[in-house]
């Protein structure tokens, strides 16, 4: 696609374009790329009773060139692995349930405003928009009122006679599940949107005709054409879930263990923290996978973005 | 319109019921009088008079407003040039670079971003003497660091269906390019701007994980002293704080979603 000349094009020359380019790019650098790399090389030196309380991983003294290079952090995981390998399956595990609750319910949801008259569609996309700018904490924090033991659901039960005990709703599989929904539908919801507010209604239109029952319609035109929201929304509450820390922290229990707690755990109250570099990058490992595609899947709307553009 | 079938209607208002049920709940028992969420005692506006006399959350509110303030304006500034670099700039040398860089913040568990950036502060310090300590510098930096690349996102899809021929006509007309760019191409994305600017602020003032890796001592932010407080049980001041903080997030998100309502609907 050939660009057309704007200001910036002609200003090609000029070292202020170069500038617009390499600030951000240096201040990525420094401040995102660098401490990755320095947190992989303390992944790999020893712990030190000291400020701060490892080794450095190489460097040299009277004696020369030294290293405390050592597989020993990564060892660690490996030999107690049920609680460090098993938090990981438990943050997959979570996220990955977490992500189809939402998708359950962001998918109507999504639907109902896509299919709404512009007024009442401004009004839902705002309270969709409203929790996702409120504080996660607060609202954590709001849920733990709703599912505590003496909290507002056990006190409703207990007041129309229902049950006779608390039902322990906190530190379950149930907490983190409401608490990954509260906090992660509107990411869920906003992709969905994007696209079903696109879908042409005369396809829909024409399966009807043709004489299909709305669960054809469905399964064959509506689900395929929204695909792309799907996928988009899974990977914003998918990859941000596995790394959660708040939520597994105030509303799960032992059984409930995830990554970003064990790390947390390991770095403030053991402060053992090259095993904790040694989780992050466990963590960065598992997520690999994900947020490659991600990016696959972004670039691929951008293509089709300019395409659109393109053709205008 | 099509048709709206009674399953898809009733899933969606339990959606918004998990969304909102908590926060109603919490708004009106931030007016008990007692101390339970469960047992109503009484309309009382005790916690909020408590609140505006707790000097550890007054003191964590206004630091955290500082730091959102200058984190925010320096990632909106970094992620303009960001946005113009994508947007203006075609194929230039860097771009996988930078689009790798800018797009991988957005990802990344913030665990992992936290520590490490600690684990850099750290290293700096003993090799180049700064940043002595942790404290409100290191902690603007962390927030402006993924704060600008969200709003590049922001900020490039603005100004990708802004039309250039606004600018050639103004440089036909004979004026200088950065005039141009301050005069003619800023006020028409200042929408976006502004956007970015309240995102990044926003997902500051918000941050608990990062800030508590690379805050030190005295430099305790709002959610910091929340987590803290949360931890130890349900504080009815916290009721207060919460409720104030989703009015004033409600009255903000409605002005911006007017103004801003003909773009909101296209899923822009």
């Amino acid at each position: 696609m050939p660009q057309r000349q704007s200001i910036f094009v002609k200003l090609s020359a000029h070292t202020g374009r170069r500038l617009v380019v390499i600030v951000p790019l240096l201040w990525l650098a420094v401040f995102f790329m660098l401490p990755l790399l320095e947190t992989l090389q303390v992944s790999f030196t020893v712990a030190m009773r000291s400020i701060p309380p490892y080794a450095p991983l190489w460097g040299f003294d009277e004696g020369g060139f030294f290293t405390n290079f050592t597989l020993d952090n990564y060892g660690l995981l490996a030999t107690y692995w049920q609680d460090y390998i098993g938090p990981a399956f438990n943050s997959i595990r979570l996220a990955f349930f977490s992500t189809l609750m939402c998708l359950f319910f962001a998918y109507p949801m999504a639907w109902w405003i896509a299919r709404s008259t512009v007024k009442w569609r401004v009004f839902l996309l705002v309270m969709v928009m409203l929790p996702f700018w409120t504080s996660s904490l607060l609202r954590i924090y709001a849920l733990i009122g709703l599912l505590n033991p003496n909290g507002f659901i056990n006190g409703m039960l207990m007041w129309l006679g229902l049950i006779d005990a608390p039902i322990q709703m906190m530190q379950t599989d149930f907490s983190i599940y409401m608490g990954m929904v509260l906090t992660y539908l509107p990411l869920m919801i906003l992709p969905l949107y994007a696209v079903m507010v696109r879908l042409d209604n005369d396809v829909i239109e024409a399966a009807t005709d043709l004489g299909a029952s709305g669960l054809q319609v469905f399964r064959t035109v509506i689900f395929p054409l929204t695909l792309p929201g799907v996928i988009a929304g899974c990977l914003l509450v998918f990859i941000p879930a596995v790394g959660e820390f708040v939520i597994p922290a105030l509303l799960g229990g032992p059984d409930q263990l995830m990554m970003g707690k064990v790390l947390w755990t390991e770095f403030f109250r053991n402060r053992d923290w090259p095993v904790a570099a040694a989780i992050a990058m466990l963590l960065l490992a598992i997520l690999t996978v994900p947020i490659i595609y991600a990016r696959y899947q972004d670039g691929r709307m951008d293509d089709t973005h300019e395409k659109e553009t393109g053709a205008q | 319109m099509g048709r709206m079938s009674f399953p898809v209607l009733c899933l969606g208002i339990l959606g918004f019921g998990i969304l909102y049920v908590p926060m109603a709940v919490m708004i009106a028992f931030s007016f008990n009088a007692g101390k339970l969420v469960s047992v109503w005692a009484g309309f009382s506006t005790k916690w909020y008079a408590s609140l505006i006399t707790n000097e550890q959350l007054l003191n964590a509110f206004g630091l955290s407003l500082f730091i959102a303030f200058w984190a925010a304006t320096i990632a909106t500034f970094f992620g303009l040039l960001i946005a113009i670099a994508f947007v203006r700039f075609g194929n230039f040398r860097g771009r996988l670079i930078l689009s790798g860089l800018s797009s991988a913040p957005l990802v990344m568990p913030e665990v992992v971003t936290g520590l490490s950036l600690l684990l850099l502060f750290i290293g700096m310090e003993a090799t180049l003497g700064w940043p002595s300590g942790r404290g409100v510098d290191t902690i603007i930096i962390a927030h402006a660091t993924f704060g600008m690349c969200f709003a590049a996102v922001v900020i490039q899809a603005r100004l990708r269906d802004f039309d250039l021929s606004i600018e050639e006509a103004a440089c036909d007309l004979g004026a200088r390019q950065p005039f141009v760019f301050l005069s003619v191409t800023l006020p028409v994305i200042a929408p976006a701007v502004i956007a970015a600017w309240l995102l990044a602020f926003t997902l500051s003032f918000d941050d608990l994980v990062i800030a508590s890796f690379v805050s030190g001592p005295g430099s305790s932010t709002l959610p910091i002293v929340v987590f803290s407080k949360v931890r130890l049980g349900v504080t009815p001041e916290i009721n207060a704080l919460a409720s104030i903080m989703i009015a004033l997030v409600a009255v903000s998100v409605s002005a911006v979603a007017f103004a801003m309502r003909r773009r909101i609907v296209r899923g822009g």
